[in-house]
């Protein structure tokens, strides 16, 4: 049992379980929200998840939330429970800046429908969290404003580019936040930070006023510390909306239900498919998978396989063209997305002379070499006399990995994978090679270029190196419950054989005053 | 297919309108060839008869009736840019310094 009175004990709560007790009246909002932002205050110095906090914003929230719920006021579910947003999604009144200097204090005039969504089921929001600049990234080395730290190991990435969402979990600092995934940037920081991500079926979280990288791939989703926090605050934010032009017109999975089912621990009659290009035997594409990945995976597929699950294997071939589709797609949008950042709207401008001179200093002293490199790539493959050869290829590519799934969605119910090769790497081992940054990415992308959902959840930590390792799920598309039924029931099948969660194993941080 | 030279680079960067020092030149131009070189494994499915998946769920076009709506205020659409003036964006010359 939580000690309510004991902020330690209490930033180290589920958000469900914090749900419970402002229902109960075991505790407040303020008291919640006060205890999250003094951990912020002591420990985000040395990890760097946040670039703003709004204490003032978030107390008020709070405030107003135990006030209501004093008078009797009917409340959403998880009101009063604080949250962390990715620094990518447009906040009224609060800094936006998407991890770039282009857009250092600027000001949005209005919410993303998520903020909205957030602000409605009266959430604390503690601030905006670290990422690499325009989400381009496996590391949030890309951030202009400095990298975050694995709480896990300071030395060490916590993953990108929403590393700041997947750090402030593992520190304690947030019990829930919001990452985007667009090639795998909520999952991959959530398998080396120890924590639980989704990246929902494309379109069914409202990417209005989420800043645009990749418009065909960037899916928002939940990030959280279990299966069931991720599945409440996935139906938070999900639902159709009229200002994404993309969004599903249809109703938000039963996620939560979904979730409680699996918690149970029977998984009989649900076939899983093991994807023999990403199981990290070196003919996978990618190859390098670290042994005790490797490990941790075969141990939880036997766990899933005690629940009841029949375990099939399936193949993916056209997987090997996954990662080259992938960084031609992007860029290619990324480069058209990117040009609005011309200095006359918003952010910086560096007035050189013309306007045309104007933007090329803009953009030279406001992005960074991540950006510059994949703006250019894009606007190379979308040239003329490139674009059949590149962008119409990767396309091309994006059929046959569709294929690939809806045959394996045949013998199977979901695919399952690691979610990264390796444990998270030190921060400098790969900045200057962007090749060896991309291949982070090699068992997450196939996802986004189909358009399915999938989930990262910790599967333990390697013997090696003592670091986390992610189990990756993956379904059909409007298929997500499948991803917590199934998540649910290995997380419980690990707990029960660990004595607790992951994250209680994870290094105490030093806490400054 | 040929990797992309540091002229190449330069063009393209000036294209994108992103101004580069011999320095970010030298910097960047081997790495974007790399990628480039790396990438161009899609040109093995270039022929194959298949089509070309530019979004990844199939939907339609979502319509509304043409009515105004509410929206930005002019003060609030303006208040990030780096200059106004009469209720406008306000932007340096757009002709060259020799017209």
């Amino acid at each position: 049992m939580t000690d309510w009175n004991n902020p330690t004990e209490i930033v180290r709560a589920t958000a469900a379980q914090m749900a419970d007790a402002l229902a109960a009246g075991d505790v407040t909002s303020v008291q919640l929200t006060q205890a999250h932002l003094d951990r912020i205050g002591a420990v985000d110095g040395a990890v760097h998840a946040f670039l703003h906090v709004d204490t003032e914003g978030a107390l008020a929230t709070a405030a107003s939330v135990d006030a209501d719920r004093g008078a009797g006021t009917q409340l959403p579910p998880l009101a009063g429970v604080p949250i962390a947003l990715k620094d990518l999604l447009v906040t009224r009144g609060l800094p936006t800046t998407a991890g770039s200097k282009i857009l250092e204090g600027w000001i949005p005039p209005y919410d993303a429908t998520v903020t909205r969504k957030i602000r409605e089921a009266r959430m604390p929001i503690l601030g905006k969290t670290n990422l690499d600049e325009f989400a381009m990234g496996s590391s949030t080395e890309h951030s202009g404003y400095g990298p975050t730290h694995n709480p896990w190991d300071l030395e060490r990435i916590p993953g990108g580019s929403g590393g700041g969402s997947a750090a402030a979990l593992a520190a304690w600092e947030s019990p829930l936040s919001i990452g985007s995934d667009t090639g795998g940037s909520i999952r991959q920081p959530a398998s080396v930070t120890g924590t639980v991500g989704v990246k929902p079926t494309y379109g069914g979280v409202s990417r209005y006023g989420a800043i645009a990288l990749a418009s065909s791939l960037d899916q928002l989703g939940p990030c959280a510390r279990t299966v069931l926090d991720a599945a409440l605050l996935h139906e938070v934010i999900g639902g159709h909306d009229e200002m994404d032009a993309t969004s599903l017109n249809a109703p938000v999975p039963a996620v939560v239900a979904a979730a409680r089912e699996g918690a149970k621990g029977d998984l009989t009659g649900v076939r899983i498919g093991v994807v023999k290009e990403l199981r990290g035997d070196d003919s996978g594409e990618g190859g390098g998978y670290q042994p005790g990945v490797k490990q941790r995976f075969q141990e939880s597929l036997s766990k899933l396989k005690a629940a009841g699950a029949e375990i099939v294997e399936v193949s993916c071939p056209n997987f090997q063209y996954a990662l080259a589709a992938y960084y031609l797609i992007l860029p290619s949008e990324a480069s058209s997305n990117l040009a609005k950042f011309d200095s006359v709207r918003f952010g910086m401008r560096v007035e050189t002379g013309t306007v045309e001179r104007t933007m090329g200093a803009t953009r030279a002293e406001g992005f960074g070499d991540e950006v510059k490199r994949r703006i250019i790539l894009g606007t190379y493959a979308l040239s003329a006399g490139h674009y059949e050869e590149y962008y119409g290829a990767a396309q091309k590519v994006r059929t046959l990995i569709q294929q690939d799934f809806a045959a394996a969605f045949e013998q199977a119910d979901v695919l399952v994978s690691p979610t990264t090769p390796t444990t998270p790497f030190k921060l400098g081992e790969r900045i200057d090679d962007p090749l060896a940054m991309y291949l982070n990415d090699v068992a997450t992308i196939p996802a986004n270029l189909a358009g399915i959902p999938g989930m990262s959840l910790p599967s333990g930590v390697a013997p090696e190196d003592g670091l986390p390792t992610g189990f990756q799920i993956l379904a059909p598309a409007h298929e997500d419950a499948r991803l917590y039924r199934v998540g649910a029931a290995l997380e419980a099948a690990l707990a029960s054989e660990w004595g607790g969660s992951l994250m209680d194993r994870a290094p105490e941080l030093e806490v400054s005053k | 297919m040929s990797s992309l030279e540091r002229t190449d680079v330069a063009r393209l960067a000036a294209l994108a309108r992103i101004d580069m020092t011999d320095q970010d030149l030298d910097r960047l131009s081997g790495q974007i060839s790399a990628i480039v070189d790396a990438v161009a494994k899609v040109a093995e499915v270039a022929d194959s008869d298949v089509s070309a998946t530019s979004h990844p769920i199939p939907m339609a076009n979502i319509h509304r009736e043409d009515v105004v709506r509410p929206s930005l205020t002019q003060e609030q659409a303006l208040s990030g840019a780096p200059a106004a003036e009469d209720g406008r964006f306000r932007v340096p010359q757009i002709l060259g310094e020799e017209a």
